[in-house]
């Protein structure tokens, strides 16, 4: 028991896991309960049973995948698009002080305007086409991308930098076999963030302007007061938000594993 | 060109005739000052060395000396407010593959192998596939670490470590190698083996080394000359050749002549009036 509150020790696996395990079952109880109780009205909290129900329903009548299916691509479009400008900007702000100037002043402010206060703009501009949601996406990872991936340039030892230089490194070497390969792994660890960053403004986008989608799947569930079809969206985006976050920590350990932690 | 037999020489005598060889090193005047709104920080006041070819020359003092400073200004990593360098009639201005540095930080890059660490200079040389190789199985062996050629540096000891650091500087066959308290983070026993290593490799190839550190110790038994510098004003205070048998070990530590430099050296760091004739 004393072994349990020892700072920063850790315990052993199979209790890590049974304690992780219970809390879950802990919150599917208390839920159960809840709604089984009756005290709660089935539109507000509807029973585990009856999510599940409609959880079966949905994957088992395939109905569920076209939505899935066009939120993953506006996502993957979005995120693809922000990366690809971002990281180069990022790395530019993190190697020059010039781009710093040029490029973080001005990130760090748009990055503190809401994100969901431009969708009216953004549908004034794009329309409600899937432009505007990768847009919406796009707009709300790009400007936290790159002053992440400039603070982890800014990590790279100097030490680091200078042995390059003493080997006969040039600028560019150094930013090419150096600073891009120090960043890798860290960076991988940026995107996986903005990965969870890009769910979340997916369904902002999704709730005010679209047709399709699971955003839109629980907007239209909302409609009807189908409440355990709300909490099984909801559930569903979760999970997709989990996978793709440890996919990303998979290939993490798989692609860097010369990275401490890595495998 | 003055025909040479290094290996039949006493180093006193090798010394000696570098003086009539070449002067590899060159530093006059040499002043680095950094510049604050309010003041002015010296880091170096004033100083001037020679380094000659072959030489093993350390550079002791307390810290907050200049030491450091004045070896990244060798390097080409720092510039220098006053005065200049020189090596080999060439003016040091930027850093380049010439100047081999260790770092006392670990700096092998994480994310290549132990030979692709020691390979880094050698591809920027544009050095060829099985020339290179030849080079890095050389310098594994050297190094004694040939069985870890694979391994990635998080798998390395600290020792280790600066090891790969000092095989991966030495196999760019650098004009001097540039050591800025390369032991400084190890254990004293870890430490011990890496300045025998150290000696032999230097007993071998005689790289001309410019080694920084405060641990006077380590300084006699490693070089053939010993710079003293002084805290505040940063200059050289004394430059003492070092006169012990050419093949060291470490049981040499014990012996008389060692501890004599030892006590001198140590009682120069501290500023004691010491008696003792001071050559430069």
């Amino acid at each position: 028991m004393r072994k349990l509150f020892r700072i920063r020790t850790k315990i052993d696996i199979k209790l890590y896991n049974a304690l992780a395990l219970g809390v879950f079952l802990l919150v599917l109880f208390l839920w159960t309960m809840l709604s089984a109780g009756g005290s709660i009205s089935q539109i507000f909290l509807p029973s585990p049973q009856s999510v599940l129900i409609y959880l079966i329903h949905v994957f088992g009548s395939g109905q569920i995948w076209p939505d899935i299916g066009i939120s993953a691509y506006r996502i993957f479009m979005g995120f693809v698009i922000a990366a690809v400008i971002g990281l180069p900007l990022g790395i530019l702000a993190g190697t020059f002080n010039f781009a710093e100037a040029l490029i973080q002043p001005l990130t760090e402010f748009i990055r503190y305007m809401p994100v969901p206060a431009f969708v009216p703009l953004i549908m004034v501009w794009f329309g409600i086409d899937e432009s505007a949601k990768i847009a919406l996406i796009f707009l709300g990872t790009l400007f936290q991308l790159i002053p992440m991936v400039a603070d982890n340039v800014r990590a790279v030892p100097e030490d680091l930098l200078s042995a390059a230089y003493t080997l006969g490194a040039k600028r560019i070497t150094v930013i090419m076999k150096v600073i891009i390969p120090a960043i890798a792994p860290r960076t991988m660890d940026t995107l996986r963030i903005m990965i969870g960053w890009a769910w979340t403004y997916l369904i902002v986008a999704e709730l005010v302007a679209a047709n399709s989608g699971l955003g839109y799947n629980i907007l239209k569930a909302q409609r009807y007061l189908k409440t355990d079809a709300i909490f099984g969206g909801i559930l569903i985006i979760g999970c997709l938000g989990l996978l793709t976050d440890r996919l990303f920590v998979l290939a993490n350990r798989k692609l860097f594993p010369w990275a401490e932690g890595g495998k | 060109m003055f025909g040479r037999k290094k290996q039949a020489q006493t180093e006193a005598d090798s010394v000696i005739e570098a003086h009539v060889a070449n002067s590899k090193i060159l530093v006059s005047n040499l002043r680095k000052a950094y510049v604050s709104k309010k003041r002015e920080t010296v880091a170096i006041a004033d100083v001037s060395i020679e380094i000659l070819d072959n030489e093993f020359v350390s550079i002791v003092g307390p810290s907050g000396c200049g030491k450091s400073t004045l070896l990244r200004i060798l390097a080409g990593l720092d510039e220098a407010t006053g005065g200049t360098a020189i090596l080999d009639d060439k003016l040091i201005d930027d850093p380049g593959a010439d100047r081999g540095m260790v770092f006392q930080t670990y700096t092998l890059f994480p994310w290549l192998s132990v030979e692709e660490n020691i390979h880094f200079g050698l591809k920027i040389k544009k050095i060829p596939k099985k020339q290179a190789d030849e080079i890095v199985d050389h310098y594994l062996e050297v190094i004694k670490l040939t069985p870890f050629r694979k391994s990635y540096p998080k798998e390395l000891s600290g020792g280790m470590q600066q090891r790969v650091a000092i095989a991966r500087a030495l196999a760019n066959s650098p004009k001097v190698l540039l050591m800025d308290e390369p032991f400084g983070a190890l254990d004293s026993q870890t430490k011990s083996e890496m300045q025998l290593l150290m000696r032999q490799i230097w007993q071998v190839d005689k790289p001309t080394v410019v080694f920084i550190t405060h641990d006077i110790e380590e300084a006699v038994f490693l070089s053939t000359r010993v710079y003293v510098m002084s805290g505040q004003p940063s200059v050289i205070k004394a430059n003492i050749p070092i006169y012990l048998s050419y093949k060291r070990s470490l049981e040499i530590k014990d012996t008389t002549e060692f501890i004599a430099y030892r006590h001198r050296i140590t009682a120069l760091l501290h500023d004691k009036e010491v008696d003792v004739e001071v050559e430069s």
